[in-house]
């Protein structure tokens, strides 16, 4: 198939970049499924494809650990964090888009020079003040600490989605006699879908896939989450790293977040581009 | 129906005096129109009447009522935006219920309403719609319905009809009309549209930097223009404005010397204070200026630079020995580039203006 208004020569490069990158991002994902598929003893020879089809490794994920309950602590924690993240930076960014006050652009730059904060500079006072809060080796910590990375980039990108809605809308809501919080609610809301689902999604992998503040606040493996748990995972003797179960443990956390970005992917596609659409 | 009063309004953004002490009666059940050059503070204006801004000093009267800290939605004011700031996720009949709602009117009688102005409007069979559904005519509909529904005193309209297309603007201008009429509620109009202004109003405010220039009936501004400022702005094509000084001055009216004229201009206007000798300018509309045989010899003259054929009339642009002067000369003038042509100015037609700008008092002008 020939692209319009391109040689043949060129339409080739193209697609050849097209290959590389597919390759390139599909790779990773794909050696992780394979690995997970062989047995143990095959992976020690490099196979590009699991003839043997052994679902072994996943069997043994659950076996003789709590991975269960890792993955059902993952899930509560990332959707704590999503769901409490979005509801501060919603009314964090009503605040910030649409009421004028004295330091508003100070502020916006304080919220994002946190989130520039490399996360182990923040672990010793996270740390105390977890501890300080009780709530050391609890799922609340975690989100308590994700909330300092998901929030600056959620309160950014709601405030500038939110800036972009016309004047005249929240014009019409006042003299249909609308407070700030009916307009945010009913006038706002709805039409932030794509943004809501965009911040929200991206807060989840993010809170999903954290691995430092996870090892370092929780104690138990019943209270840890799956990045850790996988991290934990030990072989049949100290020497061995159990490759198969950890690629069998990744490919079981990793389907969950593709399912998401499919299932929301017309609406990301619409949220990215959200300041390129008026209301 | 509300009057409404601006007692030496002021509003500041900041530093910058956007609307400068306005007095201005709008009488309860008028049609009133703001004009002015953009960023004059028209849409200001309005939103102070609606609560959408503060008013920095002085006070606004509704129906007598200081207003000043009263919440929009209490005013008993509506407003249709330019940009119809419809609600997108809500249907045509949700969006003309939400204020009713969230004043928690009786489910029967929003229903009552909203029907009653979807056929006000004939748009009952867009009801279900949402508004991405429908035409930019439509939209404008529904942004006037939302406003009906409310019940009113005072209908503000901000610039309503600038995003629709010619022919839709004639319908939507004529249907506004009917409305005031049907309604009889009070009606405050933003417009930069003269055929708008001069069409709908009853009373038309012309505003200029956050001032009120004058405030009249449509012919009345046109007629007798109380400045320069509102003089250019009102008519179109332009009034003509000629530099000259003031040769006579009597109670009979005045005579201005124009460069390179022998004999000066007579106007009728009374010299309201200016002796002769000041510096003055000669305005007269194009309309007004009379050509062909039976001008008198000692008019101006000069050569047409430009015509324009609008078709129902033709514009002559002439460089005449004092100065640059657009003439209407009619659909069927012959006139062509090139040729010299000689020009009268009736002295009924002739404005004066003083050098501040201040036009003197006309006598005996026909008006309506
Ligand atoms: N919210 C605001 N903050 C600062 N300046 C404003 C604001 N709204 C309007 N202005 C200024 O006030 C002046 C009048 O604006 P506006 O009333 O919209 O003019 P118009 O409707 O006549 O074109 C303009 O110079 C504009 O820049
Ligand atoms: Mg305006």
């Amino acid at each position: 198939m020939a692209i319009p208004g391109r040689s043949r020569p060129a339409t080739a490069a193209f697609y050849a970049a097209v290959a590389v990158i597919v390759v390139y991002t599909v790779f990773p994902f794909y050696w992780a499924v394979n690995s997970s598929l062989q047995t143990p003893q095959e992976l020690f020879d490099v196979t590009w494809f699991p003839f043997s089809f052994s679902f072994g490794n996943y069997a043994h994920v659950f076996d003789g650990q709590p991975f269960g309950r890792n993955i059902l602590n993952s899930v509560f924690v990332a959707v704590l964090t999503v769901g409490i993240s979005l509801a501060l930076s919603l009314t964090a960014a009503h605040a910030l888009a649409r009421v004028r006050f004295r330091g508003r652009g100070l502020l916006l730059l304080a919220i994002l020079s946190v989130s520039m904060f490399p996360q182990v500079a923040v672990l010793g006072g996270m740390y105390e003040l977890i501890r300080s809060l009780g709530l050391y080796n609890s799922l609340y910590g975690l989100v308590l600490s994700y909330m300092i990375f998901t929030l600056p980039f959620t309160v950014w990108v709601l405030t500038t989605f939110l800036r972009e809605l016309p004047r005249e809308l929240e014009d019409a809501a006042i003299m249909d006699g609308a407070g700030p919080w009916t307009t945010l609610t009913r006038v706002f809301l709805p039409l932030m879908g794509p943004a809501l689902v965009t911040t929200g999604l991206l807060a989840f992998i993010a809170a999903w896939n954290e691995f430092l503040f996870a090892l370092t606040f929780t104690l138990s493996d019943s209270q840890r989450t799956v990045p850790v748990a996988i991290a934990n995972f030990s072989g049949a003797s100290q020497f061995e790293l159990p490759w198969g179960n950890i690629m069998a443990a990744s490919v079981i956390v990793t389907v969950p977040l593709i399912v998401l970005v499919l299932v929301f992917q017309r609406r990301i596609v619409s949220g990215l581009t959200a300041g390129a659409v008026k209301g | 129906m509300a009057g409404i009063v601006f007692d030496r309004v002021s509003k500041r953004f900041g530093t910058a005096e956007v609307i400068r002490n306005v007095d201005l009666d709008i009488a309860p059940g008028s049609f009133t129109v703001f004009v002015g050059p953009s960023g004059c503070g028209k849409s200001t204006l309005l939103r102070l009447i609606a609560g959408l801004e503060d008013i920095t000093a002085g006070t606004l009267l509704i129906e007598g009522c200081p207003v000043n800290d009263v919440a929009p939605a209490k005013r008993g004011v509506a407003m249709v935006f330019q940009s119809y700031a419809l609600y997108p996720h809500m249907s045509v009949y949700q969006n003309m219920a939400f204020g009713l709602s969230l004043a928690k009117t009786d489910r029967r009688e929003t229903d009552r309403r909203v029907r009653e102005a979807a056929r006000i409007l004939q748009m009952d069979h867009l009801l279900e719609r949402k508004p991405k559904d429908l035409s930019g005519g439509q939209r404008q509909r529904v942004a006037i319905g939302r406003a009906i529904t409310r019940e009113p005193k005072v209908f503000l309209f901000d610039e309503p009809l600038s995003n629709l297309d010619a022919a839709l603007r004639v319908q939507m201008r004529l249907e506004i009309a009917k409305l005031h009429r049907a309604l009889g509620a009070t009606m405050v109009y933003v417009t930069h549209d003269q055929v708008e202004a001069m069409t709908l109003a009853e009373q038309i405010v012309v505003l200029n930097a956050g001032a009120v220039e004058q405030v009249g009936a449509p012919l009345e501004l046109y007629h007798r223009p109380q400045n320069r400022f509102v003089a250019g702005f009102i008519g179109s094509p332009q009034m003509n404005f000629l530099p000259g000084t003031l040769a006579a001055a009597g109670a009979d009216g005045v005579a201005v010397a124009l460069a390179g004229l022998a004999s000066p201009v007579p106007a009728a206007v009374a010299p309201d204070g200016q002796a002769a000798g000041a510096a003055v300018s000669l305005g007269i509309r194009p309309e007004h200026i009379v050509v062909g045989d039976g001008v008198a010899a000692a008019g101006p003259h000069g050569r047409i630079a430009l015509v324009e054929r609008l078709g129902s009339d033709t514009l002559l642009h002439v460089a005449t020995q004092a100065g640059h002067l657009v003439v209407a000369a009619g659909a069927a003038t012959k006139a062509r580039v090139g040729d010299t042509i000689r020009l009268g100015l009736p002295a009924d037609a002739c404005h004066v203006f003083a050098a501040d700008g201040r036009a003197l008092a006309r006598r005996g002008a026909t008006e309506a």
